[in-house]
């Protein structure tokens, strides 16, 4: 037998490959993805099914046309993961074309025209996201209400969903309502306590249901921990970020802001400390800067959610924080063996 | 009326500061570059062959530096073209087969048995890389031998041969590897070609 | 297990399966003698050793056989005793498949020592006898590149050394070979450590080894309790971690101090020491025996018996997979060292060296081939590996876009090629091959940039010297323009030549100032007519690029007449140039055997371009392919002829220096007219090949008409030539018998060569404006006729002054 000429290492970490990651990835999307269904109903399943085959589909042909082996490419499921994460993030309630918009989209051009895996500067997910988001406000904003607060006292029923996603009738108003995150920012003058008293989206109720999906979420996080998927500075910096910012102020003013509590535990705190803003792909890559880019999310988040335009906020947020990772990259590197200090920047005299 | 003249009178002392300020700061803050010519050089491989047409390498520089094309240089190739087009800022383009092909790297060797010792390689060797005097036996220190071929010529027996400089196991290197979708080792896949196919 | 010292932590690191257990359980091997072993001359960083022996030399076991060469050098020593059966290239163990020269020893199965001389004394005895006592047996460092290790051990006596460090971390997969010499050579290993110790005076003495070699660090604690070592040397024992075995990491593990980036770690006070060679240092210096074997971990699944082994250097790779009973279909991966850091070879004929730890013989169950590479997601599971916390990923990056700069910014050079990162890299990329290749690239570079450096500066001296030269020169010519005609001719030569040549020409001038002056007349003449060779070929050149053959053929013949004059000019001066040799030498057949060698090897080349032309006119299929091959024959008979009137002349040679002198200098005599003769037919033969070569390349390139070249006037003057060229022959003859009759040409003889020189002047300024005015007329074809008048006016004044050069020729002659 003709003996091998191989560089060295000849042994590797067995299991652990990119497939693995992203499946690993994919399965801690299952706690959340089980309470989100059974508070509000099917459709961010079905919102998923639709979404990883239009990034499948789209994923193939942009590789077809780029003349790479699709079933290689495939096979790392990175698209996949891309498709799970619209496919959660998007209300469940959405019309089927703009799930496929949102993921073709995310697939194509924030994905494959950069080169592929490993190239994209963006979160494709939250590009997709933030794509969608701008072009159809109202769908986008309009959550369904969980089934202790609708007034039909029960969940869309799979047809119903099936329905409300493939109709292009509008969702029926009945089961729909704005975000927790979403009415606070328009209580319209009310008192922050006022507005929880009143308002039906803040409700009690309806809040527990974002506080058992962002539980849900946590926990999938905690176990990407566990298994060493992702690092920790991300999502506790980004967290932290959050609840200092909302404690500083609500401690300010505590009539008119949310409690770092509420920021917290509603909207896609969780999700996207620890699905989104961990993409090791546009995120920055020493722990230092993972740091510095977990904090600017934070902070982000609560500027938009409080200021901005948009009830939620990671998509932006992650998307700003997208921009300047390289350039944490840069001045976070870590301090080399045999060396005083971290080198800083890229060479002088470097033009780029 | 006014306020359109108010308008354009600020804007223009504005502009004058501002303008007066860029033009401080041009002058104050000037750096002191290698001349432009100085940089081609460095670029170009030194090998002095003239095969640009340009009798050595700082006069090719000139030349570039006026305007000449970039690819006139075999011996640099095209490692040396793409490091003039990025110093230059301009496109790199492949090289001018008129001026001869790319090579691998080559030193002179005198095949000194049949040597006469008539010194007219010693007189074209554009760095003094040949040692001899006249009815003595001529010999080329490789160390200093840039594989100019300039001395082939001369040589009225033909007893220099350009030998290629093999790899040793002290110059030998890895290569860089193909990239995604290859194995490592004898199993190399192009990126254009499904591996899991050819590989069973 | 509890440890002495304090271990402090490394960033990274990784936790690959051990299978160390699998080459432990067998006692340490002893294989039997190889039919030959094979001693690369290269085991060691650094220079090559210098073979001492010759092929068929008989050596004894332990004999010098290669000595350092330089400072960073080693010396090399006969395994066994027995026969140099060959210094010869083999494959050697190196990941690039190449070979190297290799001393090749035939054992003769005595295994006789030769005279051992230990230093059992070394106590007593200085550090650099000792020091240097190790450098000749050959030790270098057994763990990782093979450093001298006196080279090593000398930094020490210049600093003060904080720590000795002794590694026995062996932190790679499957290798268990010091863990091994631990357990079998505790004492020796101990003592080695105290001469060690002797030599260095470290402030402290640290053996790090890892907690997984349980027996090895029970032994050692023991032997060094027996012998009340165990306040002055400490055991460290580290925890099982990939690579804490590497200098760098162990260091950090147990001073907590980094070597700094670029350094050694003597430059903080740390010396490290691999156990293998602390036991070569015992068998050195107490038992005399140099470095000519080592224990050496066999494993793998393709292997039957997996053990540890102690072999003789040079032993050929598959002798010891036969001993240890491979199952050759099995074998898919061979590797030298460990799976982490080991190279594959390709060839089981590669030997053990000093340096080889491990042989690995993969099956391809245990050592899969590896995934495809995938791309990266820059998932950051290499940063948290790396021991040397760098940023791979963006190293990979660097490296893959060619980004050098960006790449040596990020530290690439700090990386110490363990591969933990692409142990854990998910995406199956191979780091450690990408950051190689960026770091060969960066050094070839840098080589590259120095070399281009150099020679500019040697180009631009040269430039300087020849302005200098010519400054002077023209210094002189006006200088000489007023006072004596004799000063100028000195230098006239000068400035092509070499400083070598000007002094021999001044030696030569006093000697024979009237003969030399001659020599430089004639000189003077070749380069005129070296000048007019040029103008015509450039002509012809021209000529072959545009018009037809006719005019070509013209132009050749004319350059061919040119070239017969060269080669007169060059006969005669070699002709005239000599007598102030011989007279030297005392023996004048060896200046004429001399002559005939260079005729001889001119008119090889010639036969051979002749050849060439031959070639490439069957390639083109040109009809003058039958004229050349008839050219061939003559030539190559010319050129026999030649030799055998070199022969001749050499046996002359060797008859005349018994006989007396003159018969001496009939025979050289003889001997010269013969060179001569065959010369002459050499150049004619020389110019018939250029012309049938030249024609060929015409045949290639066929132009267009243009009727810009005069062919009528050529003739004419080729015909003025040819009688030239026959004057000049004559006088050639001529001259050499005076020359040997008289050794002193007359000094009647200059002004009539002033003379001559003008007229040839003369010539050479008509042929010049001749060609320029072709060239013009090539430019300007529709003034061709004007142009043709002058010329054929500028060709009258040339005939005139060649017929009067001719004239003054001849009266020379008769001179």
């Amino acid at each position: 037998m003709a003996l091998l000429r191989i560089t060295s290492p000849h042994t590797q970490r067995a299991g652990r490959k990119t497939s693995w990651v992203m499946l690993m990835v994919i399965a801690a999307t299952i706690p959340g993805l089980v309470v989100q269904t059974a508070l509000f109903g099917w459709g961010t399943l079905i919102n998923i099914l639709i979404a990883v085959a239009a990034a499948l589909v789209s994923e193939a042909i942009i590789l077809k046309m780029r003349q790479r082996s699709i079933g290689f490419f495939l096979k790392d499921y990175s698209a996949v993961l891309t498709a799970v994460l619209l496919g959660l993030a998007l209300p469940p309630s959405v019309p089927w074309w703009l799930t496929v918009t949102a993921v073709s989209f995310a697939i194509i051009f924030a994905k494959q025209v950069y080169g592929g895996l490993g190239n994209n500067p963006f979160n494709p997910a939250m590009v997709g996201y933030a794509i969608v988001l701008v072009s159809f406000p109202v769908p986008m904003t309009q959550w369904l209400g969980s089934a202790d607060v609708v007034a039909t006292q029960d969940t869309l029923s799979f047809v119903h969903s099936i329905a409300a996603i493939f109709s292009s009738a509008p969702v029926i108003d009945g089961y729909t309502m704005a975000t927790p995150l979403d009415a606070f920012k328009h209580k319209e003058g009310l008192m922050s306590s006022e507005a929880f008293a009143s308002v039906e989206a803040l409700s009690s109720g309806n809040l527990s249901s974002w506080f058992y999906v962002n539980m849900a979420y946590l926990a999938g996080g905690l176990a990407l921990l566990y298994f060493r998927i992702i690092t920790w500075h991300t999502p506790v910096a980004l967290l932290g970020a959050l609840a200092v910012m909302a404690s500083l102020f609500y401690m300010i003013d505590a009539s008119n802001a949310a409690t770092p509590y509420f920021h917290l535990t509603t909207g896609a705190a969780m999700f996207g400390a620890f699905f989104i803003a961990t993409d090791p792909v546009s995120s920055c890559t020493s722990n230092k800067g993972k740091l510095f880019y977990g904090c600017g999310i934070g902070v982000l988040i609560f500027i938009i959610r409080t200021w901005g335009g948009y009830p939620d906020a990671v998509a932006f947020a992650v998307l700003l924080m997208n921009f300047a990772a390289p350039f944490i990259d840069y001045y976070s590197q870590p301090r080399a063996y045999g060396h005083k200090k971290a080198k800083k920047g890229l060479k002088i005299g470097d033009s780029q | 009326m006014t306020t359109i003249l108010i308008a354009v009178g600020i804007l223009l002392v504005l502009s004058l500061i501002f303008g007066a300020i860029l033009g401080f700061a041009n002058v104050r803050f000037h750096v002191e570059g290698d001349p432009i010519v100085a940089q081609i050089d460095a670029i170009l491989p030194q090998t002095q062959c003239g095969q640009c047409g340009h009798p050595g390498c700082r006069p090719y520089a000139e030349a570039i530096a006026n305007g000449e094309a970039i690819n006139h240089c075999p011996p640099g190739g095209q490692a040396t073209i793409q490091a003039l087009a990025d110093l230059l800022d301009v496109e790199a383009i492949p090289l001018d087969g008129d001026h001869g092909e790319e090579t691998a790297k080559r030193v002179a060797v005198i095949r000194e048995d049949e040597c006469i010792g008539c010194t007219k390689c010693i007189q074209a060797c554009p760095v003094d890389a040949i040692l001899g005097a006249a009815k003595q036996m001529h010999t080329v220190i490789a160390d200093e031998c840039t594989g100019c071929d300039l001395c082939i010529d001369p040589c009225p027996v033909d007893c220099i041969d350009m030998v290629e400089i093999g790899v040793t196991t002290k110059t030998w290197s890895w290569d860089k590897p193909v990239g995604p979708m290859s194995r490592p080792g004898n199993l190399i896949a192009s990126d254009r070609q499904p591996l899991m196919e050819a590989s069973h | 297990m509890p440890s002495d010292v304090t271990v402090f932590e490394f960033h990274g690191g990784i936790h690959p399966e051990q299978n160390k257990t699998q080459s432990l359980q067998l006692p340490l091997g002893n294989p039997k003698l190889p039919d030959e072993l094979v001693l690369p001359l290269g085991q060691h960083i650094g220079q090559m050793s210098r073979p001492l022996v010759k092929v068929g030399d008989r050596v004894l076991k332990g004999q010098t056989i290669a000595i350092n060469n330089g400072f960073l050098s080693s010396f090399l020593h006969a395994p066994t005793s027995g026969r140099i059966s060959a210094i010869e290239e083999r494959a050697i163990a190196h990941p690039s498949g190449l070979s190297d020269l290799c001393i090749i020893i035939e054992p003769d199965n005595k295994e006789t020592w030769c005279e051992l001389r230990p230093m059992p004394l070394w106590q007593e005895s200085t550090k650099t006898d000792v020091l240097t006592y190790l450098a000749e047996m050959g030790i270098v460092g057994m763990g990782g590149a093979g450093f001298p290790t006196q080279v090593k051990l000398q930094g020490a006596q210049k600093n003060d050394l904080d720590y000795l460090i002794i590694n026995a971390a062996e932190c790679e997969p499957y290798i268990t070979a010091d863990d091994m010499l631990i357990r079998e050579k505790t004492s020796h290993l101990v003592q080695g450590i105290q001469i060690l110790q002797f030599l260095v005076e470290a402030n402290n003495v640290i053996i790090g080894i890892e907690d997984n070699k349980e027996k090895a660090i029970e032994l050692l604690q023991n032997e060094l309790r027996v012998r009340q070592l165990d306040k002055q040397i400490k055991i460290a024992v580290v925890p099982t971690k990939y690579p804490s075995g590497g200098e760098k990491q162990l260091i950090q593990l147990l001073t907590d101090r980094e070597v700094p980036s670029g350094k050694h770690p003597i430059d903080i006070g740390i010396i490290c020491q691999n156990v293998g060679t602390c036991s070569a240092i015992y068998d050195a210096v107490v038992l005399g025996q140099p470095l000519i074997s080592r224990i050496t971990t066999l494993t793998g699944a393709a292997l039957e018996h997996p053990q540890n082994v102690e072999v003789l250097l040079g032993t050929p790779i598959e002798h010891l997979l036969n001993y240890a009973g491979c199952d050759h279909s099995q074998l898919q991966r061979l590797i030298m060292g460990g799976p982490m850091m080991g190279f594959t070879l390709e060839n089981q004929q590669a030997p053990i060296i000093k340096t080889t730890n491990c042989i690995l013989a993969g099956s391809a169950k245990e050592l899969p081939q590896p995934e495809p590479e995938q791309a990266c997601i820059r998932c950051g599971m290499c940063e948290q590996a790396c021991p040397a916390s760098l940023l791979p990923q963006q190293l990979l990056w660097f490296t893959k876009s060619q980004e050098f700069e960006k790449a040596e910014h990020y530290n690439l050079f700090d990386c110490i090629e363990c591969g933990a990162c692409s142990y854990v890299c998910p995406s199956s990329i191979p780091l450690v091959q990408y950051y190689r290749h960026g770091k060969s690239a960066i050094r070839e570079a840098r080589d590259a940039t120095i070399k281009s450096d150099h020679a500019k500066l040697r180009f631009e001296a040269r430039k300087a010297r020849q302005e200098a030269e010519a400054a002077e020169k023209e210094a002189k010519r006006l200088a000489r323009k007023k006072p004596a005609p004799k000063a100028d001719k000195a230098k006239v030569d000068a400035p092509t030549n070499d400083v070598t040549t000007a002094k021999a020409d001044n030696a030569n001038k006093a000697e024979k100032p009237a003969n030399n002056e001659a020599s430089k007349k004639l000189k003077i003449d070749l380069a005129i007519a070296k000048a007019k060779m040029k103008k015509l070929e450039k002509a012809l050149t021209a000529a072959q690029e545009e018009t037809r053959t006719e005019e070509i053929n013209q132009l050749q013949t004319e350059v061919n007449e040119q070239k017969n004059t060269i080669q007169q000019l060059e006969d005669e001066l070699t002709k005239v140039a000599p007598p102030a040799k011989v007279t030297k030498v005392a023996n004048p057949n060896e200046a004429g055997v001399k002559q005939l060698k260079i005729d001889a090897a001119i008119a090889k080349a010639s036969v051979k371009k002749l050849e060439k032309a031959i070639k490439k006119a069957e390639d083109i299929n040109a009809p003058e392919l039958e004229t050349l091959k008839s050219q061939l024959t003559p030539a190559i008979l010319r050129a026999n002829e030649l030799e055998k009137s070199l022969a001749s002349a050499q046996e002359a040679a060797a008859k005349s220096s018994d006989s007396t002198a003159t018969q001496a200098e009939e025979l050289s005599e003889q001997a010269k007219a013969d060179t001569k003769k065959l010369k002459i037919d050499i150049a004619i033969a020389n110019a018939a090949i250029k012309k049938a070569k030249k024609n060929i390349d015409a045949m290639k390139a066929e132009g267009q008409d243009d009727a810009a070249i005069d062919a009528s006037g050529l003739p004419q003057k080729l015909a003025e030539h040819e009688a030239n060229i026959t004057g000049l022959q004559q006088k050639l003859t001529d001259l050499t018998a005076t020359d040997s009759k008289t050794e002193k040409p007359s000094a009647e003889v200059n002004p009539l060569a002033d003379k001559i020189k003008k007229q040839k002047i003369a010539v050479a300024l008509a042929k010049a404006q001749i060609s320029k005015l072709t060239k013009r007329m090539e430019k300007e074809p529709e003034k061709a006729a004007e142009i043709q008048l002058e010329i054929e006016a500028k060709q009258a004044a040339q005939t005139t002054a060649e017929t009067e050069l001719a004239q003054l020729l001849n009266t020379q002659e008769k001179n």
